[in-house]
């Protein structure tokens, strides 16, 4: 299947959700059965065609961009349609498409209000296509076009479908709902770091051509080649193109301290709408570190790292304390999210070869734990109709298969061997250890420490939540309510998680297999030997 | 072939029109004018072309032009010159001021 | 992707005379048992996902299957120890589920897989062994409660994770083993979850034993990044060769790991979680106790027991006095504790203390050996106390008194038990206690020996207390008790059998023949050990720790064992200052929750709360406001009285404009075609002129 390979395979992968979208606003309104159909059979065979891709992707050569192609698309300033696969970017894809896939199907018969599936799924569908598109660009402003889709999507999402309670703005002294002030804050929060980092972009674009490349250009191969010679120094120039993407990105992970927008959002958003923000938005920021920021400035990532590294574990720990503040559930996971992507971030301050692939695994792991938790919350404030933890208790007793689930996760989300989330955290302490050659040893001594305390409040609040919300007896106020435990549309969504976190905990290399190759020629690369 | 004859011709066709333009006052009289300017181009375009012989035939193809458009405009004028009459029992040109100032 | 190490060539164990290698034996691969240890390892875990399946439909709610996995252990396991007396067995067997990168040349990688040596036998045996009778024995005891499958399947995953651990070939699968067994004990201390004081409890348990994981995974971290390998054997073979890189920071490390195993073998001062986790069903205390939880840590030492031994002996000089202060401390917090199960739970925590003390001091046979009888004479103590329990249905031996007249099997074998722990000869208690002391005095701790001696009268004392409070006397409680049902006294005559001869397989200077002796049973390893074992009984020790026992138990029955009067008062007897510090358990917990815990849930975590909501918050809602502010000045300064001005002129000027023009309109037609006309004419005559 020569047309699958070449190119064609990957961008439909990228824009059959994008096509679906338009294809379900030709579908009439009242036809809700139809519009689900639609979006489940465009965001399925482009699930199918990532699995195909992951199956006859070629592992011998990870390292290597697979079933790319390169079409010539704004020659005026050298800027490609270039996309492409390697080891790094395949396992964040397959997640983002399954993940897609399961989100529609958790919402088959959830809708919130103001209902209109209509909308919410050709939402979801443009979503789809800027989270894959992200991770198959190969061209900076093909990158940046897919980086900025997810905003307006997420954006519609939060402020349409979005949490309807009120607060007060503290400084404004306005009252606003929460919906609004969240997803205006999300969207100019991240909109605030992309101008930065095309900012950035910018600047590699103008510099390249002085540097070596034939002409000026955004295309992300041959500026990793530029890098890899160090072309671009480490004079003041890169320092602030560094700095000006790192702000760009570090917003998207979100990293301390630009993370005060991802719990607004994630308290706000609709189930879906967190668990997708939460799974693969929060990756596209940690995977342009690795696809961008490093190998085409290493030695700017080296004098940042430690920088990277004292935020990471800040994050972690302050991530942490936060969430035992929390009385909200979905809040308490979205600061979870905080300290797991400090994590994911640590892997990467290391620069060595297996902090980025603690990086990678870590990103995946959180997608699906996080995910799921998100999932869970929504489930529960959708039958408890709140999502106060203090009126919460004894749900292992009302839904003993839902309270089963969230201790599962729970369980997974705190860094449990065996399960998929103890490979990152694990390995991102490992590799702080001895970080890359010429980076301060007992800084980063330190802050394996740190992050190995953090790994004991990450379990401190994820066992009082637990005994919070399932154990005990039930409140009065559920007393002669009935629950219904989880249903099949639910186990259809949670299943394929759960057994992915059991199957990457008992078996990383699921994605290691994919990862290893590409992230040892990465850092081989950009820091030699 | 002496082309001065057939502007002549063509010249007081024309101005029969212009003058039935500004001087009559019902509706079907005025719309009638404007179709013997419409004439009066035409015989205008068709002599030209008989004496330069255009190898594109332009002005052949723009008398065609000026007939379809002067039947879509005289089928147009005319429903709008039936409606008012429906409407306001006159067809006189000087009491329709709608769109003045 | 297999890594075997099949060693049927001659490698070093040791028979050894005041450390030194004097024999070199043989050992061998195993054969089918040892080579496929595997699916008895997996057993406990299909046991579990079953359970959970299809436990609720079953006549005995899974419990069935968790007995017959562990049975199947017992079987295999027992095979494994008999071909390990016979012939030494090493085989070690890895499988690579993760290549993460290049590390010093080679790649590193993370294994699954087991080893089967005498280390790791003897402890599947235990294992086996201690968990069927515990699992027969719950069967009954657990009749009617809560969630019975569910139990019976954490259970499962209790003992199968603990399997993991032992059978462990490396760090990483240690780890995960450690911490399955922490998620277990979980599960299991907080089965009764609906009061709050068990889920509190078991949260304690798992958050104390994480603070320990951090000793332990730091620990494993600093050396597999040393080694660029986490398997024992390699950290083995490296302790041994006095690996320079290793030994770089072999003290370091071994101070963490040892952090790590304080931890899950509740050493002063991460004790606390042990007592709290009485809050599970006895069984479940029993297990942990005996063979699946607190052995862990002990186990952990013995593996790496070359790596203290040939490099980090300078962190003996922490191990000790800890491993010291465990087993003396804890003991006397024993003496004051109403709740019988608590008093064993200190008891634990004491022995414990001898173990690590043993081990610390350099006594590797010494103190797994404590720890091999200790599993038996604990598991048979704990099921002695749950079947009081489930006679009286209480915990607090104040409830209790007389109950050898209604319970004489429970009473008798309660009794074996005790006298074990207490160190009497010659059963096995005394043989594993006398052995400590002998390498105690041996490798120079002479003071901490005698205090070892001091621990074993305080042993003495408050299990002479225990019995005769809860056996002795007169019944206090409500009710008519009554024997327990034969499926929960078998188990207890089946233990009370171990727990009086284990002791004679470790005879010093006896060798049973070809089967030889525990010493060489456990010293099948790839490395020598070089740890002492003694040649012969040293008597005067022997005496001295008999001496104090025996002192102990009369002491204890002459303070508690005459009558009900002085049981009570005796009981309550207040020493002005010692006893509030040991009825508040040396105020450790107080500390804890007070200095520790409720800061950080509290101020801190609301603190930092705080800082998220008003400080950064604020500068993201300040930085907002700003701009807002800003936009209005630009707004209404610039953009409406400046741009729009100009704008609003421009409009302003159109409109008077066409007011003056507008009179042309005539909306007359002819008017405009006259115009029109005209400009016809104007343009016509003008191109006249012009050209």
């Amino acid at each position: 299947m020569s047309w699958f390979d070449n190119g064609w395979g990957l961008s439909l992968v990228v824009f059959l959700p994008a096509l679906g979208a338009m294809v379900l606003l030709g579908i009439p309104k009242a036809q809700e059965t139809a519009q689900k159909w639609t979006a489940m059979l465009f965001t399925g065979v482009a699930m199918v065609m990532s699995i195909i891709i992951a199956a006859t992707f070629e592992y011998g050569s990870a390292e290597q961009f697979q079933f790319g192609t390169k079409l010539s698309w704004i020659p005026a300033i050298g800027s490609n349609y270039n996309v492409g696969v390697d080891g790094i970017s395949l396992p964040l894809l397959v997640l983002s498409t399954v993940i897609t896939v399961l989100a529609i199907i958790y919402s088959w018969n959830n809708w919130e209000e103001p209902h209109n599936p209509k909308a919410f799924l050709a939402l979801m569908l443009i979503l789809a296509t800027g989270m894959n598109g992200t991770f198959v660009a190969l061209d900076l402003v093909l990158f940046f076009i897919f980086f900025e889709l997810v905003l307006l999507p997420m954006y519609f999402m939060i402020g349409i479908w979005g949490d309807k309670s009120e607060r007060t703005l503290p400084v404004f002294n306005k009252v606003v709902e929460n919906r609004l002030y969240a997803s205006l804050k999300f969207f100019l929060f991240t909109l605030f770091g992309s101008a930065f980092m095309l900012l950035g972009f910018l600047g590699l674009y103008f510099r390249s051509g002085e540097v070596g490349a034939p002409s000026n250009t955004f295309d992300i191969p041959t500026l990793i080649a530029l890098g890899s010679e160090n072309a671009f120094g480490s004079g003041t120039f890169a320092f602030l193109v560094f700095g000006a993407m790192f702000l760009g990105f570090a917003v998207k992970v979100p990293m301390w301290p630009f993370h005060t927008w991802l719990p607004d959002a994630h308290t706000a958003a609709p189930t879906v709408g967190s668990v997708l923000l939460a799974a693969i938005m929060l990756k596209l920021g940690s995977y342009a570190f690795i696809r961008i920021s490093i190998p085409i400035l290493p030695d700017m990532a080296k004098q940042w790292a430690p920088a990277i590294g004292i935020l990471a574990v800040i994050g972690i720990i302050y991530g942490s304390l936060a969430c035992l503040a929390q009385t909200d559930i979905k809040r308490l996971i979205a600061f979870s999210s905080v300290g797991h992507m400090g994590f994911v971030m640590l892997g990467i301050a290391t620069m060595t070869d297996i902090g980025i692939n603690a990086a990678i695994i870590g990103m995946v792991a959180h997608g699906i734990i996080t995910g799921l938790l998100f999932f869970l919350a929504g489930s529960m404030s959708h039958r408890y109709h709140t999502r106060e933890i203090a009126r919460l208790g004894g749900n292992q007793k009302l839904m003993p298969w839902l309270g089963g689930v969230l201790a599962f996760t729970a369980m997974a989300s705190l860094g449990l061997p065996g399960l998929a989330g103890f490979w990152g955290e694990f390995m991102a302490l490992l590799a702080s250890f001895s970080p890359l050659d010429g980076l301060d040893l007992t800084l980063f001594r330190t802050l394996m420490v740190l992050g190995a305390i953090g790994t004991v409040l990450t379990a401190g609040y994820m066992l009082w939540l637990l005994q919070r919300v399932n154990l005990g007896e039930p409140k009065p106020e559920w007393d002669g309510r009935e629950f219904h435990d989880i249903d099949m549309f639910e186990w259809m969504a949670w299943a394929p998680l759960i057994i992915a976190t059991v199957a990457i905990g008992v078996f990383p290399n699921i994605v290691f297999g994919a990862t290893r190759d590409a992230v040892v020629n990465l850092v081989q690369n950009a820091f030699g030997g | 072939m002496i082309v001065s004859q057939f502007l002549v011709l063509a010249s007081l066709l024309f101005s029969l029109g212009v003058y039935g333009l500004l001087v009559r006052r019902n509706a079907v009289t005025v719309l009638l004018a404007v179709e013997l300017m419409l004439a009066g181009v035409n015989l205008n375009f068709i002599a030209f072309e008989s004496v330069i012989r255009d190898s594109l035939a332009s002005g052949q193809v723009f008398t065609i032009f000026v007939l379809t458009i002067a039947a879509a405009e005289v089928g147009i004028g005319l429903g709008i010159v039936l409606l008012i009459f429906r409407n306001r029992a006159t067809g006189n040109v000087d009491e329709l001021d709608l769109m003045k100032w | 992707m297999v890594n075997t190490i099949a060693l049927a060539q001659t490698v070093l164990a040791v028979v050894e005379e005041d450390g030194a290698v004097v024999e070199a034996v043989e050992l061998a691969s195993g054969g089918f048992f040892a080579q496929w240890a595997g699916i008895m390892l997996l057993s406990p875990f299909v046991a579990f996902i079953a359970i959970i399946l299809v436990g609720k439909r079953m006549k005995y709610n899974g419990a069935e299957l968790a007995v017959g996995a562990m049975a199947l252990n017992l079987v295999w396991s027992s095979v494994l120890f008999v071909s390990n007396m016979i012939d030494g067995i090493f085989y070690e067997v890895g499988f690579v589920v993760a290549d993460v990168g290049q590390f010093m040349g080679r790649p590193l990688v993370f294994e699954l897989g087991f080893v089967v040596d005498g280390l790791s036998i003897m402890m599947y045996w235990v294992v086996a062994f201690v968990s069927t009778m515990v699992f027969i024995y719950a069967v009954s005891y657990m009749q009617g409660d809560v969630r019975v499958p569910w139990f019976f399947a954490s259970l499962s995953l209790f003992a199968g994770a603990m399997l993991v651990l032992v059978g462990a070939p490396n760090l990483i699968q240690l780890i995960i083993g450690w911490e399955g067994v922490g998620l277990a004990s979980y599960l299991l201390i907080g089965h009764y979850w609906e009061q709050k004081e068990n889920s509190s409890a078991a949260i304690k348990a798992f958050l104390v034993n994480k603070v320990a994981d951090v000793g332990l995974i730091i620990g494993a971290i600093m050396i597999g990044r040393t080694l660029g390998d986490f398997r024992f054997s390699s950290i083995a073979k490296a302790a041994i060769a006095q690996d320079e890189a290793l030994a770089g920071i072999a003290v370091a490390a071994g101070l963490l790991l040892f952090f790590g195993a304080m931890g899950k073998s509740a050493q002063f001062p991460l004790h606390v979680w042990l007592p709290d986790a009485m809050a599970g069903p006895t069984p479940v205390s029993a297990l942990m106790h005996a063979a699946t939880m607190v052995t862990a840590g002990i186990y952990l030492m013995g593996r790496l027991f070359p790596l203290y031994q040939n490099l980090a002996q300078d962190a003996r000089e922490w191990m000790v006095p800890i491993a010291a202060i465990t087993l003396f401390a804890m003991g006397l917090l024993a003496l004051v504790t109403d709740d019988i199960k608590k008093v064993l739970a200190y008891s634990t925590v004491s022995q414990l203390g001898y173990m690590m003390v043993a081990i610390a001091v350099g006594g590797y046979t010494a103190a797994l050996f404590h720890l091999f009888t200790h599993a038996f004479f604990k598991a048979l103590l704990f099921l002695g106390a749950g079947s009081v329990i489930h006679s009286v249905h209480s915990n607090n031996m104040s409830d209790m008194g007389g109950l050898r007249k209604y319970m004489p099997t429970t009473y008798r074998t309660f009794v074996i038990g005790a006298l074990s722990l207490a160190g009497i000869i010659p059963l096995a208690g005394f043989w594993s206690k006398d052995e400590i002391l002998g390498v105690m005095g041996v490798e120079g701790y002479t003071s901490f020996m005698w205090l070892a001696i001091a621990g074993a009268f305080i042993t003495a004392l408050y299990m002479t207390r225990t019995v005769a409070l809860t056996f002795h006397g007169t019944y206090k409680g409500e009710g008519v008790p009554h024997e327990s049902p034969r499926l929960m006294t078998i188990p207890l005559v089946v233990l009370a059998v171990p727990a009086t001869i284990a002791g004679l397989f470790n005879i010093p200077g006896v060798s049973w023949g070809s089967i030889g002796n525990f010493t060489s049973w456990i010293g099948a390893r790839i490395v020598p050990m070089g740890d002492y074992h003694p040649s012969s009984i040293n008597w005067g020790l022997a005496t001295a720790g008999v001496a104090a026992a025996a002192l102990g138990i009369a002491l204890g029955w002459s303070l508690f064992g005459r009558d009900a009067r002085t049981q009570q008062l005796r009981d309550t007897f207040e020493i002005p200052f010692l006893y509030p510090l040991l009825r508040n358990k040396y105020y450790i917990d107080d500390l804890y929750m007070r200095g520790l815990v409720n800061p950080i849930k509290g101020t801190v975590a609301k603190g930092i709360d705080f800082v998220n909501g008003s400080v950064i918050d604020g500068i993201v809602n300040g930085a907002a406001f700003l701009m807002g502010a800003f936009g209005r000045f630009v707004y209404q300064g610039f953009d409406q009285r400046g741009i729009d001005l100009a704008i609003n002129a421009t409009a302003g000027g159109t409109s008077r404009l066409g007011g003056a023009l507008r009179f042309l309109q005539t909306g007359k037609v002819q008017h405009y075609a006259g115009a029109f006309v005209v400009g016809a004419v104007v343009l016509v005559v003008g191109f006249v002129i012009f050209t």
